[in-house]
């Protein structure tokens, strides 16, 4: 199917990856060509069947409702670019 | 200059070495670790970890002494850089993740550390292992140590991809730099590297294996496993890495088999599907053949071949690359440069996060982001996501037939040898089609194995591969064996650690 610049835009924003300009033509066609590619599966006749969304069919397990480790602030902040105070540090968000 | 003749090993025979004191863990890993040095040209490691081994092998050794050892005492390995190793960096070959060193240790790792195994360093792979050929790591390309014959280069002695994603893994054990390696794979990561390589690539049944601590990419398809020179070092490894862990929801809570002794040679009355689906147009005319091969070599084994059907095999493919992508879009989320890895500055939160991952994603990652994101999206998840779902239930449902009527399946690992770095980058779907076979396991969940089975005219291994029941990886690796010894596939690649001798 054919994929404007103004889609590719969009998705790029829902995705928050900065494209340029000069980016969005070619990723257009690009991702056209693997959409295009992909809508084979429109052949086949899917009707009344379930969708699968993983193979592991053994529910999804519960655990006691109990702490089994924490108190790792400084493990947990180590990785990170900013912190200040045992805080993560982002750009302010709060006018 | 270490003994090279350590370097050419295999996994249980070094084991078996190590208790008769033959050799020392020590001196194993010294000379591994001079080994890894060696291969350098190749770029199949981003991180040596020569220290961490020294060290280990030493605790190996204080057991070993004892009369305590434990299954894997001494041996060394790679692991894939996916695998998160507590205090060491790791990258998933993304730039993304600039300096992680994870607080943590992955279940797999930690169960194989837990087994006296011994850390060589972690291996370099497609970024987020997405990718067919490891061309697509911020670290660089691995180089495959196989080339051409040169007689049918033809001019042409360009160095060939090692397959991927777990080109790294698969360059190391192949060019003896590593005894084994663990590998994931989502869509072919460990069998077809190990087809490109000419060893051995397991990847297990969905649940056999967790994935907790392994980064994720798309988490339904994720499949730890090992990549070792022989079916019975898979054998020996996937039992140290397996097991039910609390900490992943689809790790199944099964018990693990001793897997080595399933390998009876035994596989008299065995039915083993043939199905016609895998003869694809442009599959060169020696894979056909070699596949007709093994269908030989397991009749004269006592199995009986069995003509089957997957009708939808030619629809994988397309299933893959809607359900990888959305839930690699999902799983990739968490890249925002708050926490870990790159950070990029900007004027707002929203500005920060785009110009994180403009600079911390590659091509291939973006362009799968970007698909994932799409179909995903209001209007269009229905059509593209809820429409691959149903057709993957489909595509398990030929595999549950399939295994009503036979053991195992035989099928080529690829439909090709490796290629050159470089070839197939320019088309997306060119690059996708290496996963044509391995693919549909993914998708069911089933386990498979590739082994490598004979050479191209040209001089290049290529695999053949079993697929069997889910949590059956006993007649899998059984089979495999069987095959393994018909096969006796003892050829080299170019370029080994130690040299050829």
């Amino acid at each position: 199917m054919p994929l404007d610049k103004a889609t590719v835009a969009q998705i790029a924003t829902l995705a928050r990856i900065r494209l340029s300009e000069a980016e969005l033509e070619p990723l257009a066609s690009e991702l056209a060509h693997i959409l295009s590619w992909v809508e084979q599966l429109n052949e086949v006749d899917t009707s009344g069947v379930a969708p699968m969304a993983s193979v592991a069919h053994t529910g999804l397990p519960m655990r006691e409702d109990e702490v089994t480790e924490g108190g790792q602030r400084e493990e947990i902040l180590a990785n990170a670019p900013r912190t200040a105070r045992g805080f993560f540090v982002v750009p302010k968000v709060v006018e | 200059m270490s003994d090279p003749s350590l370097l050419a090993l295999t996994l249980a025979e070094a084991r078996d070495g190590l208790v008769r004191k033959s050799f020392s863990a020590r001196e194993l890993a010294t000379a591994y670790n001079e080994a890894v040095n060696e291969i350098e040209p190749l770029n199949a490691y981003v991180t040596p970890t020569p220290e961490r081994a020294l060290a280990m092998a030493d605790a190996a050794d204080h057991r070993l002494a004892k009369g305590e050892a434990l299954p894997l005492d001494g041996i060394p390995i790679a692991v894939k850089d996916l695998y998160c190793t507590k205090g060491v960096l790791t990258t998933a070959a993304s730039h993304i993740l600039n300096g992680f060193h994870p607080p943590y240790e992955s279940t797999v790792t930690d169960k194989l550390w837990q087994s006296g195994a011994v850390m060589l360093g972690k291996t370099n792979l497609d970024e987020f292992a997405m990718g067919s050929s490891t061309t697509t790591s911020y670290y660089g390309p691995v180089e495959n140590p196989w080339r051409r014959l040169p007689e049918h280069q033809m001019g042409d002695n360009r160095p060939l991809v090692p397959g991927g994603s777990s080109g790294g893994s698969a360059a190391a054990v192949a060019a003896r730099a590593a005894l084994a390696a663990t590998g994931t794979d989502t869509g072919g990561s460990i069998r077809q590297p190990a087809s490109f390589c000419g060893i051995v690539g397991l990847k297990p049944t969905y649940g056999r294996c967790s994935r907790w601590g392994v980064v994720a990419y798309a988490s339904s398809l994720d499949h730890p496993g090992p990549m070792t020179h022989t079916v019975r070092d898979a054998a020996i490894m996937l039992r140290a890495m397996a097991g039910h862990d609390p900490k992943d929801s689809t790790s199944a809570p099964v018990p693990v088999p001793d897997f080595e002794a399933a390998l009876t040679g035994d596989i008299r009355g065995l039915r083993v599907g043939i199905p016609k689906e895998y003869r694809v147009d442009g599959m060169p005319a020696e894979i056909e053949l070699l596949w007709q091969q093994g269908v030989e070599w397991l009749r004269d084994s006592g199995a009986e071949p069995v003509d089957i059907s997957l009708p939808l095999t030619k629809y994988a493919l397309p299933t893959y690359y809607i359900i990888a992508p959305a839930e690699a879009s999902s799983n990739l989320a968490r890249y925002d440069g708050v926490r870990f890895g790159l950070r990029v500055e900007g004027n707002s939160l929203e500005e920060m996060y785009e110009l994180t991952r403009a600079a911390g994603f590659g091509a291939e990652v973006r362009r799968r982001v970007l698909i994932g994101t799409y179909v995903l999206s209001a209007g269009y998840y229905d059509a593209y996501y809820l429409k691959a779902q149903r057709v993957r239930t489909l595509i398990r449902r030929d595999f549950v037939n399939a295994f009503d009527q036979v053991d195992c399946i035989l099928t080529p690992t690829a439909p090709s040898a490796a290629f050159a770095i470089g070839d197939k980058s320019e088309d997306p779907i060119a690059m996708y089609l290496n996963d044509v076979f391995t693919v549909p396991a993914n998708l069911a969940g089933m386990p498979a194995i590739s082994l490598p089975a004979g050479l191209s005219g040209d001089g290049l291994p290529l695999g053949l591969q079993i697929t069997g029941r889910a949590f059956d990886e006993e007649t899998l690796l059984r089979v495999a064996e069987v095959l393994e010894s018909a096969a006796q596939f003892r050829h080299l690649p170019s370029f080994v650690a130690g040299g050829k001798s």
